[in-house]
């Protein structure tokens, strides 16, 4: 009987230390979430900024250039896969690789070899675990992705995209999957294609004003060569960034369950705990009065 | 006459105010910018400075790599990356 009281006891301990460290984490990821979104309000400007631009140059000449040509005939996809480098946040990473697998089926059905990128060590050790081929792996900033990581994976991908030796290792499109983050209750997993370019010379003046009529220095095509790489790495860094604040999300929602479930376990094992002693007492307390009882009838 | 100038990096904008004009070095040389300028689209050098003149103060700006924007709005600066170096 002491026993079973014991290991209540043992466990409830156990339990409270479980929890004392998932609500550490929660409020850790709460105040991720709130760097995460000032980072993607301060990211803003800029993205405004170059978007505005590049659709002032679409409107006003006729683009050429390799990052917005469709190619006839593609036969190879990339695919950019963002996950978190850590666990532990709920079904984050499951959601990004479920969706991720619907664009592989659906990419295979065209015709197109995928391959893959990963950004995040989760999806490395899914594909590696699957015995998939990585053609690049990205991991240790999933929380708190810089603009030179956004760099770094966006050369990689512009520079197989736009591969000059020739058809063989070329890819001929590219798409990202990341989370998108909606609001800290909902993030919804997304897939994008970001190569090559659509750009729309829209006939309407945008909100903010008519686009002015450019001059270009060195040359319209000068100015295009250096900005739409720009413009690749402005999208995959707010990729990234609402990535980082989804995952964040997920993590402070999957932390605040195990919490509360942690609250839960410790409460019925506090009754049964209670249960058991009384039990314990009920029983001695029987045993002394069956004793006495026992010693009166024989004297 | 003053005009809006904004210095952005893809991180937060760095700076961003009223002045009298903007010196830059394109890759085609310097210029310097006045309110009132032809919209305008130039490729900074890398490693340059952008110059920021408002009455008799200088604000310099170390920009790496980037893009000088002028429109009928302002003038704005997008640079992967930009330091204030300060003023003078």
């Amino acid at each position: 009987m002491a026993g079973q009281l014991r290991e209540y006891r043992r466990r409830i301990r156990s339990i409270q230390s479980t929890k004392k460290i998932t609500r550490a984490m929660e409020l850790i990821a709460a105040s991720r979430i709130v760097k995460a979104k000032a980072r993607v309000a301060a990211s803003r400007p800029y993205a405004d900024e170059i978007t505005r631009v590049i659709s002032a140059v679409a409107s006003q000449t006729t683009i050429r250039h390799p990052l917005t040509t469709e190619r006839t005939d593609p036969r190879r996809a990339a695919i950019l896969v963002v996950t978190s480098d850590r666990g532990l946040a709920g079904g984050y990473n499951a959601n990004v690789l479920r969706r991720t697998g619907e664009l592989l089926e659906l990419l295979r059905a065209e015709g197109k070899e995928p391959v893959l990128y990963a950004v995040g060590r989760k999806a490395v050790t899914y594909y590696r675990f699957r015995g998939r081929e990585l053609a690049g792996e990205f991991i240790g900033f999933s929380e708190q992705p810089g603009y030179d990581n956004a760099k770094e994976v966006a050369d990689a991908l512009i520079a197989r995209f736009l591969d000059p030796s020739g058809e063989s290792d070329r890819v001929d499109e590219i798409h990202v999957v990341y989370t998108e983050y909606v609001n800290t209750l909902a993030q919804r997993p997304v897939a994008h294609r970001i190569l090559p370019l659509v750009l729309e010379a829209t006939a309407e003046p945008p909100p903010g004003g008519p686009l002015p009529q450019y001059e270009f220095e060195p040359s319209a095509e000068g100015v295009l060569d250096a900005l739409l790489p720009r413009y690749v790495e402005s999208r995959l860094h707010a990729a990234l960034l609402e990535s980082a604040a989804s995952e964040s999300a997920a993590r402070q929602r999957a932390m605040k369950s195990a919490t509360d479930n942690a609250g839960e376990l410790i409460k019925t094992y506090t009754r049964r705990a209670n249960a058991a002693r009384q039990d314990a007492i009920t029983q001695e307390i029987s045993e002394i009065v069956g004793g006495a009882n026992a010693l009166a009838q024989v004297s | 006459m003053p005009m809006r100038v904004a210095i952005v990096s893809p991180e937060k904008e760095v700076w961003s105010g009223e002045a009298d004009m903007v010196v830059a070095r394109t890759t085609e040389g310097e210029l310097g910018v006045l309110a009132g300028h032809v919209p305008l689209l130039g490729v900074l050098v890398e490693g340059g400075q952008v110059r920021v003149k408002t009455g008799d103060s200088t604000l310099t700006v170390e920009v790496d790599s980037g893009f000088l924007s002028v429109t009928k709005q302002g003038v704005s600066i997008l640079a992967e990356h930009a330091l204030l170096a300060g003023t003078d």
